[in-house]
């Protein structure tokens, strides 16, 4: 990639007494992009945040933005570059004598010189974009987790940052949460056009929104590159590190994690007759189309009832089924030809429709009201599975096949998709 | 271990001299500190967007701690009435009674034991107030929202207590003086003309402007004070997190009072 990156840290290193935290690193942040940076704790993660602040400054290096270095900007540039750059604290860091009203104003009160009218739509359009009108008048203290954090990014995202940097914003989230914070972030990054750098843990989830990853080993760069490229990446350290945060399941749809599913291929193929059928399914919703009319949780919860009715589905008859990225769903059936795992799928999507999906009615209308309606489209691709096939060709045989299996109307009137 | 070494090990003085110095630097890094924290912080008073958290400080501070000052001063200038009128029956002076009330009020009491009650009420305040804003991390939000923690948290309260000192001194002394009246007069039957004649004819302008730059001097040492272990209250070796709050709360009310009352000798002998 060669355009200039938004910002990049130049062998900075940085020492905490005898610890080096940053050895010598380069990085660069990209315009527009989901970065995620992930890393062992004492990897510096946090502090490499905190340098893209300038809570810290490095003791060797150079950090560029746009290439500009920092250490170099007159008073008014640095101004300028603090305001384009918003940082959401893992404990959101509200301001717990203030109401969420003036914790969202607080930064135009003290940094411009808006008037008390024009600081109140600005506040009280991000109240809406947020969904936060109930909790106007509350305290933080008074609020959910979830919401707590929608109020810090109501806050951080009121003076139209150009970065938000999030410092681990899923950390001790159940994972439909986990999920929704991880959707809010991609569905108001749309929304607003911000760059986001994420600090994470939550494997695969917080990859399937990245567009790059960067694992920091030993306050050098481990890895950077996209998730595809991560996951054809062979390094044994790196990777089983993953591996222990991956876990066996996936958290919010019980199915496969992928390398689970990945072992559990490779055993099914070595234990097959060349001549056995096996077939494969691709299910997927468009979780980000679902997010815009819906908002993040009844996209998670439809995602959700996706998966778990899938995996008991699919599990009870001897099929194996994976999350394999953000909304798309893969599942093998051993001993299976096409026609009859399309067959399957059909059975599959009659049950889906007649009841799975109602839970998420109550939600959505909340969000949609009466007056309008929102169609959700589940769709599927059945292929064969060749000899020797990897799992990507699968999938995008599978999905060159997709058309939809099941349709949930939300209400009666309209149709949006 | 060396000869040397061992030798140097046993030796009590070669462990006395470097903890003294370590002792010292220690100290004089921690003054250096807290001036340049007051100078930040004095010079932020001035800049914009001040004026609404100086105010509502200065409610805080002076306002809020006016009935607890003006009690205090009351009382003691009860006490100060009683035990006067005493003494200077013995020596047949009684007419003097409204001097010594009002000069050791205006000159001593009143700024001391003003500075000793704020620094109960508010400094202790101050100091757990901006210890929770640094240990739940609101102080580095404040810094990511491109607002000067210092500026914002620090300034107007130096501001606030530079104000409400001396006006809360006066209160202090003008209660003092009534209180010893109520003893002096009402209960013990000295002539009032005789008292408030006294009062008034004792103190000069000098008395007064010395009882206020006591006053103005305290207010800096207990603002600073309680306000720079609050802000640093992360760095503490001896506590972390509430604990480190308690710990600082403590150190920002002891050493304020030991520091009044330094201070108060200092500018007594200067002023003298």
């Amino acid at each position: 990639m060669d355009r200039v990156p938004l910002i990049e840290f130049r062998n900075v290193t940085k020492r905490f007494g005898d610890k080096t935290v940053l050895d010598n690193l380069s990085v660069k942040i990209y315009e527009n992009q989901i970065t995620t940076i992930i890393g062992k704790s004492g990897t510096g993660k946090s502090v490499l945040l905190k340098h893209i602040i300038g809570l810290l400054k490095p003791d060797e290096g150079t950090i560029l933005f746009q290439g500009k270095p920092v250490d170099k900007m007159k008073k008014g540039e640095w101004e300028q570059y603090r305001g384009a750059i918003a940082y959401l604290f893992q404990n959101n860091a509200l301001l717990d004598s203030m109401t969420v009203f003036e914790n969202i104003a607080f930064p135009l009160r003290q940094t411009t010189n808006l008037g008390k009218k024009e600081i109140e739509k600005r506040v009280l359009k991000r109240i809406e974009d947020l969904e936060l009108s109930e909790a106007i008048d509350k305290y933080p203290s008074e609020l959910s987790g979830g919401m707590q954090k929608r109020v810090a990014l109501a806050r951080a995202l009121v003076e139209d940052p150009k970065i938000v940097l999030f410092d681990e914003p899923t950390t001790g989230q159940d994972p439909i949460r986990k999920n929704m914070i991880l959707s809010m972030i991609t569905h108001y990054r749309r929304k607003f056009g911000f760059t986001a750098v994420i600090i994470s843990h939550d494997i695969p989830d917080v990859f399937f929104i990245s567009d790059r990853i960067i694992i920091l080993w030993e306050g050098q760069i481990g890895f950077e590159g996209t998730y595809e490229e991560l996951t054809k990446m062979k390094i044994p350290l790196i990777e089983e590190f993953l591996r222990s945060l991956d876990g066996f399941q996936d958290e919010l749809t019980g199915l496969l994690s992928r390398e689970a599913f990945r072992m559990h291929y490779t055993t099914m193929l070595g234990g097959t007759a060349k001549s056995v059928a096996i077939s494969a399914a691709v299910l997927s919703v468009r979780l980000n189309i679902l997010q815009d009319a819906l908002g993040p949780q009844p996209a998670v919860e439809v995602l959700k009832a996706l998966g778990e009715y899938t995996n008991s589905h699919f599990n009870a008859i001897g099929g194996f089924s994976a999350r394999y990225s953000r909304d798309q769903i893969l599942t093998i059936f051993p001993h299976t030809s096409v026609e009859e795992a399309k067959e399957l799928v059909a059975q599959f999507a009659l049950k889906l429709q007649q009841g799975v999906l109602d839970n998420i009615n109550g939600a959505a209308m909340a969000k949609i009201g009466p007056q309008e309606g929102f169609d959700i489209y589940i769709r599927a691709g059945v292929t064969e599975v060749l000899p020797n096939d990897r799992i990507e060709q699968i999938i995008e045989r599978a999905e060159a096949h997709q058309e939809i299996i099941a349709t949930h109307r939300c209400n009666c009137e309209g149709s949006v998709q | 271990m060396t000869g040397t070494g061992s030798q140097r090990q046993n030796n009590p003085l070669a462990l006395i001299f470097p903890a003294t110095g370590r002792w010292a630097i220690r100290i004089i890094g921690s003054l250096g500190a807290i001036a340049i924290f007051f100078f930040l912080a004095f010079v932020n008073i001035f800049k914009r967007k001040q004026l609404h958290e100086i105010v509502r400080q200065v409610y805080y501070i002076g306002a809020g701690s006016s009935l607890i000052v003006m009690l205090v001063g009351l009382f003691t200038g009860m006490v100060l009435g009683l035990q006067l009128f005493y003494t200077l029956v013995k020596f047949g002076s009684v007419g003097a009674l409204g001097s010594a009330v009002s000069l050791s009020l205006v000159r001593e009491l009143g700024p001391v034991l003003t500075a000793i009650m704020i620094t109960a009420r508010a400094g202790s305040a101050m100091t757990a107030e901006i210890g929770i804003l640094r240990i739940s991390e609101q102080i580095d939000a404040l810094y990511s929202m491109r607002i000067d923690p210092v500026r914002y948290l620090i300034s107007p309260r130096i501001a606030a207590s530079i104000i409400s000192f001396p006006l809360l001194t006066a209160f202090f002394d003008l209660v003092g003086i009534i209180g010893g009246y109520i003893t002096g007069v009402m209960l013990l039957g000295t002539n009032a003309g005789t008292y408030l004649y006294r009062v008034q004819s004792s103190i000069d302008m000098v008395d007064v402007r010395g009882g206020f730059i006591k006053s103005l001097v305290f207010a800096v040492i207990v603002s600073c004070i309680c306000c720079y272990q609050g802000y640093f209250c992360h760095m503490r070796s001896d506590g972390y997190g509430a604990k480190a709050v308690g710990l600082s709360t403590i150190s920002a009310v002891v050493l304020s009072c030991v520091f009044i009352l330094v201070a108060d000798y200092v500018v007594t002998s200067f002023l003298m």
